[in-house]
């Protein structure tokens, strides 16, 4: 049986009717189509699905899509604009963080929230933040350097990171 | 030619825009009307017989299509799953593979029936309530144990348990034994490994009834050979199955052969006549995707008391698991890899692979190269602590030094300098100082020990001929065409298929310089066998720059010089007379008179064509190699072992690297990265562990298989030599493998040099602090 669920993604309001059991990760790719938040374990050490939720990185696979009842999500679709970059996309690809990709929304987001608190952090404080977060492809360097890049961008003066 | 001005340089990758705003396309990210979705029942056991199988309570639920086991599927798919002849062509035992299990599952995670229903939770739900009863069998967990005779059987009806076994001899080996002065030996493990590419696996696939068409949709390195292998099977014309592989989430050689899901789910479309899914999650793909590695290495070396290496001896056992993977006979090129960059008179290396209870092995990033360069390093550095020699002195003593140079199985390595990679590696480490830096540390009763590993890969392959052979046919060889539109912009195809390796943005950058167009008038295609060439041979092995990258180039200059002919016939010149460059041909002494090749092409579908010129400007060509490439290098590690835990710290990491010419550094940097990662990942953190009595997988989710985070890893210095190939026209290599090939060496014998001073003379991988606090403790006894 369906249950009501009211929420805002990417500052949209939506009201679904979806099965209690329905993951939010799910809820989001296949009600909403919004694919950029990817699914890559089933034990939530991977981080492929972070979104933010009310500004705070949440894995989507880990809570039900009823537990974001009332709540305003920012999916990797809604960090910008149409047609701009949000200041760690932009670093991403300058500092080629990414190389299959997969990995990286789930890293943008969480970043995305690092930022917001502390716009100059230490490798030490970036290691922190993105600990959840697994890639296989880059070793981290260039991940690490363009969390760094973004954070110079954001201090001076490029649009400010959305934690929400 | 257009001068050269992309070629070498750091351009952005032109994939990225969409990666980093949720926009790419991975497999789960497509659907279509009316999917199905799948899911799989698999055995809990690592080997047992199938008593029976009751789909009646899981078929009862409703929203559930189908329950289907082997029974079903023998009617869609005839033929077993391929086995390669590849390094190991005289194979003993192949027992044969089905999709799915019939009477006898032999790992832990064979399919045995499949759900088809309407949701993804559905289908998992009803493949709980499929009743399967099994009457457990032995399994069969250590190679070792498992080679002797009478030992339990992986096959209830197999002859013994031998997959291969052959001896690889290159030149006279006792005679190399008989001048020994020295001798050293070890026993070192080459664990198993899970490739772990974020992305798992997924096939979907859309039968049409009416028309017999299939399409299919995977994440995978290598869609024409699935295209080949699932047509034959399927009884269908090649030509009438279309693959097509969209972005790739990593793949690290787990993508490359085919899977019994990439024939169960077509199977189950054309059964009930519409489109299926299925998508692996994490836990499935722990246990049923390939493993790597998975080897028992025992060696011997021989040397004189001066440091020349004489001679050495070594057996391969490889874990071949429940089956042999399609390529899994690959791994045993470590064996023909094993004298890696320095002269030896004589190598003779035994192979056996041999079947277990266990998911099949198969490439992994490196395969068979990382194992032979381990094992060679591991053994040299034995070799130079035996008589007390500098590690670096040793080496350089006995590297190949002209090139071409002949290995000891008649290998021809194209180009190198490996003084040159070891030298620039030691200065920017700080070799002297770190060597001071150790023995004040030992001093101090600290442990402080530096590693070396200065590797050669054989990679890009073809060449056709004994790739050929290897694959029992399709010589490795690569296809490419270049076609120009009538407006100007460029479609590029190309039978490589990237997964991260950012060939969107190398092959256009080739294709500009060739034909003098500007980067965003390129599109490169690749992962759809209904575009482009005839057949594509995928990615895998380093092989796409040095081969689908000549091919490319190779389309290029076709096309480019038949622009030149046509530009002749509009500019009334001798084409012998047009300059070529930046996009323009003009006539050499006249400037003036030109032709951008924008207007060449829109004339090459005018009116105006020179007689017997045909019209359109595109070309279709295939590279074969004359050689394989090898890339080298020099990888040096720095690690300080905490006597107490056992613990290992990095303190530095140092590669010099060379793959010839760099068509993008930034990507080569990258590869790089991701490659000494892995490496390290493997001396430090990855296992695979089975349970020894009942052969369940213990390591099954991300909880308790390591991948390293940010935190575990260090940030490598990066340099690199420049010495190109001669055997292609862009003078490259690979670089894809390389870091991987490289990394574990070095680390475990900085480890091993850190120990050194208890007498330790090898630690196996993963040294995790509990192995390494073990060994420290019993030396202490
Ligand atoms: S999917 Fe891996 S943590 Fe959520
Ligand atoms: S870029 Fe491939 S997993 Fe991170």
């Amino acid at each position: 049986m369906g249950q009501t669920l009211r929420l805002k993604v990417n500052g949209v309001e939506r009201i679904d009717e979806v099965e209690p059991r329905l993951l939010l990760v799910y809820y989001l790719r296949e009600v909403c189509g919004l694919t950029g938040t990817h699914v890559g374990c089933d034990t939530s050490q991977c981080g492929a699905c972070t979104v933010l939720l009310a500004g705070a990185p949440v894995k989507s696979c880990n809570m039900l899509a009823l537990q974001a009842e009332g709540a305003s999500l920012t999916t990797i679709e809604g960090l910008a604009a149409p047609g701009e970059l949000h200041p760690l996309q932009t670093a991403f690809w300058e500092q080629h963080g990414l190389q299959c990709g997969f990995c990286t929304p789930g890293f943008i987001m969480a970043a995305t929230a690092l930022l917001a608190d502390n716009p100059d952090p230490s490798d030490e404080e970036i290691g922190r933040g993105l600990e959840g977060n697994l890639c296989r492809c880059t070793g981290y360097v260039n991940i690490r350097k363009a969390v760094k890049a973004a954070g110079e961008a954001v201090r001076a003066g490029a649009a400010a990171p959305m934690g929400g | 030619m257009a001068v050269s001005q992309l070629i070498g340089a750091r351009v952005q990758r032109r994939e990225d825009p969409r990666l980093i705003t949720g926009r790419g396309h991975f497999i789960e990210d497509h659907v279509l009307p009316g999917l199905a979705h799948m899911a799989v029942v698999r055995s809990p056991h690592p080997h047992a017989r199938i008593v029976g199988i009751d789909k009646a309570a899981a078929q009862s639920l409703p929203g559930v299509l189908a329950v289907l086991t082997a029974q079903d599927f023998k009617a869609q798919i005839s033929g077993g799953m391929p086995v390669t002849p590849a390094f190991a062509p005289e194979k003993k035992y192949v027992p044969e593979r089905f999709p799915i299990a019939e009477s006898e599952v032999c790992f832990q995670g064979e399919p045995v029936a499949v759900v088809v229903a309407t949701s993804r939770a559905l289908a998992a739900d009803a493949a709980d309530l499929v009743q399967v009863e099994y009457e457990p069998l032995p399994a069969v967990v250590d190679p070792e144990a498992a080679m002797v005779a009478g030992s339990f059987k992986a096959h209830s009806d197999g002859p013994d348990n031998i997959g291969w076994d052959m001896t690889f001899a290159g030149g006279d080996i006792d005679a190399a034994f008989a001048k020994a002065e020295i001798r050293v030996s070890e026993r070192i493990l080459q664990q198993r490994l899970a490739p772990t590419a974020i992305e798992p696996r997924g096939v979907m696939a859309d039968y049409s009834p009416y028309d017999e068409r299939l399409t299919l949709w995977l994440s995978s390195q290598n869609p024409h050979f699935i295209r080949l292998f699932v047509s034959g099977a399927m009884g269908l014309p090649e030509s009438h199955v279309r693959v097509v592989s969209p972005d790739v989430g990593g793949g690290f050689g787990s993508k490359i052969s085919p899977y019994p899901e990439d024939y169960l789910v077509p199977a189950a479309s054309r059964i009930l006549s519409r489109p299926v899914r299925w998508i692996e999650t994490r836990t499935e793909s722990v246990m049923t995707t390939i493993h790597g590695r998975g080897q028992v290495f025992t060696a011997e070396a021989a040397a004189l008391r001066d440091g020349t290496l004489l001679g050495l001896r070594l057996t391969q056992v490889l874990d071949l698991g429940a089956y042999h993977g399609t390529f899994g006979a690959f791994q045993a090129c470590a064996c023909l890899m094993s004298g890696g960059v320095y002269r030896w008179e004589a190598i003779s290396a035994r192979t056996v692979g041999v079947l277990t209870n266990k998911v099949p092995t198969d490439p992994y990033r490196g395969a068979g190269r990382p194992e032979g360069t381990h094992l060679c390093e591991r053994m040299v550095d034995r070799v130079a602590q035996e008589l007390g020699m500098d590690p670096a002195d040793l080496r350089r003593k006995n590297f190949a030094q002209e090139f071409p140079y002949v290995n000891n199985f008649g290998l021809t390595y194209d180009s190198g300098n490996y003084d040159g990679t070891l030298d620039r590696a030691l200065e920017l480490v700080d070799y002297p100082g770190w060597r001071q830096r150790q023995a004040k540390a030992r001093e101090e009763g600290r442990l402080i020990g530096v590693g070396l590993s200065t590797w050669v890969e054989i990679c890009g392959f073809g060449p056709s001929q004994p790739t050929a052979a290897a694959t029992g046919g399709i010589g490795l060889v690569e296809a490419a065409e270049i076609r120009f539109l009538p407006s100007g912009s460029v479609a590029a195809y190309v039978g490589t298929h990237a997964h991260g390796q950012g060939h969107d943005t190398t092959f256009s950058q080739i294709v500009a310089d060739t034909l003098g167009v500007p980067l965003a008038a390129i599109e490169v295609h690749h992962g759809d066998t209904a575009e482009g060439p005839a057949f594509g041979y995928g990615t895998y092995g380093s092989r796409s720059l040095a081969v689908g990258g000549m091919a490319l180039h190779q389309a290029a200059t076709v096309v480019r010089e038949k622009a030149r002919q046509l530009a002749a016939h509009l500019l009334e010149a001798s084409p012998d007379d047009l300059d070529f460059a930046q996009g323009t041909f003009s006539v050499r002494g006249n400037p003036a008179a030109h032709k951008t090749v924008q207007e060449v092409a829109l004339a090459a579908y005018g009116g105006s064509l020179p007689e017997g010129m045909e019209h359109g400007l595109e070309a279709v060509s295939y590279f074969d190699p004359p050689n394989f490439v090898w890339p080298f290098g020099a990888h040096i590690c720095v690690v300080e072992v905490d006597r107490d835990t056992g613990a290992v710290a990095i303190q530095k990491y140092v590669a010099v690297d060379d793959c010839g010419n760099v068509i993008n550094p930034m990507i080569v940097e990258g590869q790089l990265h991701g490659g000494i990662a892995q490496g390290i990942s493997q001396a430090l953190y990855e296992e695979v562990v089975y349970d020894q009595e009942s052969g369940q997988l213990v390591t099954g989710t991300m909880v308790d298989y390591l991948i390293p985070t940010m935190n575990e890893l260090p940030v490598p210095t990066l340099d690199r030599t420049v010495t190109p190939s001669p055997t292609n026209a862009l003078g490259v290599k690979g670089i894809g493998e390389a870091g991987t090939i490289a990394s574990s060496a070095a680390v475990i014998n900085a480890i091993c040099d850190a120990l050194s001073p208890l007498g330790i003379h090898h630690v196996d991988m993963p040294a995790t602090p509990e192995r390494i606090w073990r060994m420290i403790q019993e030396a202490a006894r």
